[in-house]
């Protein structure tokens, strides 16, 4: 098999479905000749021609406006979103038409289609391209929002979306996407929307994260390797629709609840879960699920990024607080 | 090349018949036979008076929020008259004539306006989108549909709606520069009804037509007579065949009226005179037609009279039809947000149900 990182993985997802199915095409800025700006996209249109891998104009409703044509008339599209800081433009797209209209039309009209964005801080870039707007997208009834943290998983589960009748809006952790390689086969396969993965098992503390924050958490459990700390790692994969059983379940089991993500705290996807977790494990909690997430402040430039990034430190530090409650 | 000689830039007007229904261009007069010519004309008629019964229906509180289409029934139904079954229409939401003569039946497109979904989906073969609230964000799926019909060479040409006000709007800009940027077969039909509730057209841009923002995207524009539905099919139709050819999309400027209010909750006499309204219902596209029709010994006022009293029968007995379909059931509403309901949505849905059974 194969060593791919996230970005090889994104790749060879798409050229083998644009191999494996004549209706699928990616285009977007600079997606088509150049390959995109992280190259996920390089060399398709040398591979499938100008028609199915190509350059838009610079706008993004148009972007997304047409994707909606595209799957209206038979294409699986998938455009791509420079950086999902850039998105707001083809918001109108994507809440009023895109999440409604396979029920405005009562199925007649599903729009296959899977929106890609790099999301996420901890690049040092500048204004607009660090943001985690998860929340944004899952809020929406008709979208389903994905976000891989391995290569394995990124080649899966952008399968399973291409694949998927619905809209689906793919963001990829940019931070990570050349960070590690992993095996990952050459051959179709599918992870499963809507399934989270238990990383680690353990009966301490219930943690859960997603895309580059997982490896993060990660990185904390090993600085508590001293510590009689069990942590039961959850990859969730899917915030929308996320998998409500696997959390349940796990925090039965350990009594405790950590949620970590980079997206702001208020309103923010940890809310969310920590509704669930309270709704239909509240007997079961020894200590209050808690929130660690990126602060209700615009995410600053580079030179104080650092006071926003979530580090394995203060994860481990969460991780003992609520342990030890 | 109409567009040549009726280019924006010679500030010239396509017209074939004027307000009185007198050919002005006999040249430009499309050969088309009597049946043709009827059904053109009927079409228009049955949205007059579906549009004027919709009007009281909501008056009596029999339907919601409605838009009038009163006094632009030949800007839609020329343009739609000039396709092919295998075309599309793409519509805004003031477009229920144009609707009717792409065959979208009338007790669907009254459904919409009832507060039923079941107004918005179409038989697949008509070819018709559904209605589009977001102003001009419906042009960027037009672009999106002639990109897919161009590749997978489908042959089939897009006939896209918006008005006056929505050329201000960013997908107004995004959509006519993607379609024109990639030749599609694209043709983009602003119905310039002069109002955008009640902003004048002269508020919207400073240009001095609007088929002028053509010239700035690289494309042909031209503006019509949206009145006459002669000028409106022989400019559709030269379209159609350009973009056929992969030479593009045009974009077509109908100018015409909105004699109506801009929906049933807006009172047009606040912001416009008595006297533009009389000025415009002169210039009605149905009185022109009509005389056009019956100087050509095609039609009688007789059978007028008969077409309008059968029409009304017809209106309500539809009408009445779609009030009979009563409320939506609980499981329809959540039926259609995905195709398969996810375990979370199914759970809240039987925990409505739930309460439902424990309430009663």
């Amino acid at each position: 098999m194969p060593l791919m990182t996230i970005i090889d993985a994104v790749k060879n997802t798409i050229d083998q479905q644009m191999e494996l199915n004549d209706n699928v095409v990616t285009f977007g800025e600079d997606v088509g000749f150049e390959g995109g700006v992280f190259r996920a996209t390089k060399g398709l249109q040398q591979k499938y021609g100008k028609e199915r891998s190509f350059d838009t104009p610079l706008a993004e409703s148009a972007i997304i406006g047409s994707a909606v044509g595209m799957a209206v008339n038979g294409l699986i599209p998938i455009p791509e979103i420079q950086f999902s800081g850039f998105v707001f433009p083809a918001i109108n797209q994507i809440i009023t038409h895109v999440a409604r209209y396979r029920n405005r039309t009562k199925g007649t009209y599903s729009l296959p289609m899977v929106i890609r964005m790099p999301y996420g801080g901890g690049i040092r870039a500048l204004e607009h391209h660090s943001e985690s707007i998860e929340s944004l997208f899952a809020h929406i009834p008709g979208l389903k929002v994905v976000i891989p943290s391995t290569p394995y998983d990124t080649k899966g589960l952008l399968t399973a979306a291409i694949k998927d009748p619905d809209p689906v809006i793919f963001l990829e952790p940019k931070r990570i996407y050349r960070a590690f390689k992993q095996e990952v086969p050459t051959e179709e396969y599918i992870v499963p929307i809507g399934k989270a993965k238990v990383v680690q098992q353990g009966d301490t503390i219930t943690v859960v994260a997603w895309g580059a924050m997982v490896r993060e958490v990660e990185n904390a459990i090993k600085l508590l390797e001293n510590e009689k700390i069990n942590v039961e790692l959850i990859d969730l994969r899917t915030i929308q629709p996320y998998d409500k059983q696997t959390l349940i379940n796990s925090v039965k089991k350990t009594g405790r609840f950590l949620v970590v993500h980079e997206a702001y705290k208020s309103y923010g996807p940890g809310a969310e879960l920590i509704a669930t977790i309270n709704e239909q494990a509240f007997l079961y909690l020894e200590a209050p699920p808690t929130r660690l997430a990126g602060f209700d402040i615009t995410i600053p430039l580079p030179k104080g990024e650092h006071h926003f990034i979530i580090t394995p430190k203060r994860i481990a530090n969460e991780i003992k607080k609520v342990s030890s409650f | 090349m109409l567009t040549k000689t009726y280019s924006p830039l010679k500030d010239k007007i396509l017209e074939v018949l004027d307000y009185k229904g007198k050919v002005v261009n006999e040249k430009l007069v499309p050969k088309l036979d009597k049946e043709f010519l009827l059904n053109m004309y009927k079409t228009m008629m049955l949205g007059r008076v579906a549009d004027t019964k919709a009007l009281q229906y909501q008056r009596q509180g029999r339907i919601l929020t409605y838009a009038p289409i009163k006094g632009q029934e030949a800007a839609q139904v020329g343009v739609i008259a000039a396709l092919d079954k295998q075309d599309w229409m793409v519509p805004a939401f003031r477009e229920l004539a144009g609707m009717l003569y792409k065959g979208a039946p009338l007790k669907q497109l009254f459904m919409y306006w009832y507060g039923n979904e079941e107004g918005n989906h179409f038989d697949k073969d008509l070819k018709i989108l559904p209605i589009s609230v977001p102003i001009a964000s419906q042009l960027n799926h037009a672009a999106g549909l002639a990109y897919a019909s161009k590749i997978k060479k489908k042959g089939e040409v897009v006939v896209a709606y918006v008005g006056d006000g929505g050329t201000s709007h960013g997908e107004f800009h995004e959509a006519v520069n993607f379609s024109a940027v990639f030749d599609l077969p694209v043709i983009i039909i602003i119905q310039n009804n002069q109002w955008a509730i009640s902003t004048p057209r002269s508020s919207q841009t400073k240009a001095k037509t609007l088929a002028h923002k053509a010239i700035g995207y690289g494309i042909e524009g031209i503006q019509v007579d949206g009145n006459d539905p002669l000028a409106m099919y022989i400019a559709t139709k030269e379209a159609k065949e350009k973009a056929l050819r992969g030479e593009g999309p045009t974009l077509i400027e109908a100018l015409t009226y909105r004699l109506g209010p801009h929906t049933t909750s807006d009172d047009p006499s606040i912001y416009r005179s008595d006297d533009e309204v009389a000025y415009w219902e002169e210039r009605d596209p149905i009185t022109r037609f009509r005389i056009y029709l019956i100087e050509l010994g095609h039609w009688t006022l007789e059978e007028d009279k008969a077409l309008i009293k059968e029409y009304k029968d017809y209106v309500n007995k539809i009408f009445k039809e779609v009030e009979e379909t009563g409320l939506i059931d609980l499981d329809e509403v959540f039926k259609y947000n995905y195709e398969t309901m996810s375990e979370d949505l199914q759970n809240q849905l039987n925990e409505y149900k739930e309460y439902i059974k424990e309430a009663k």
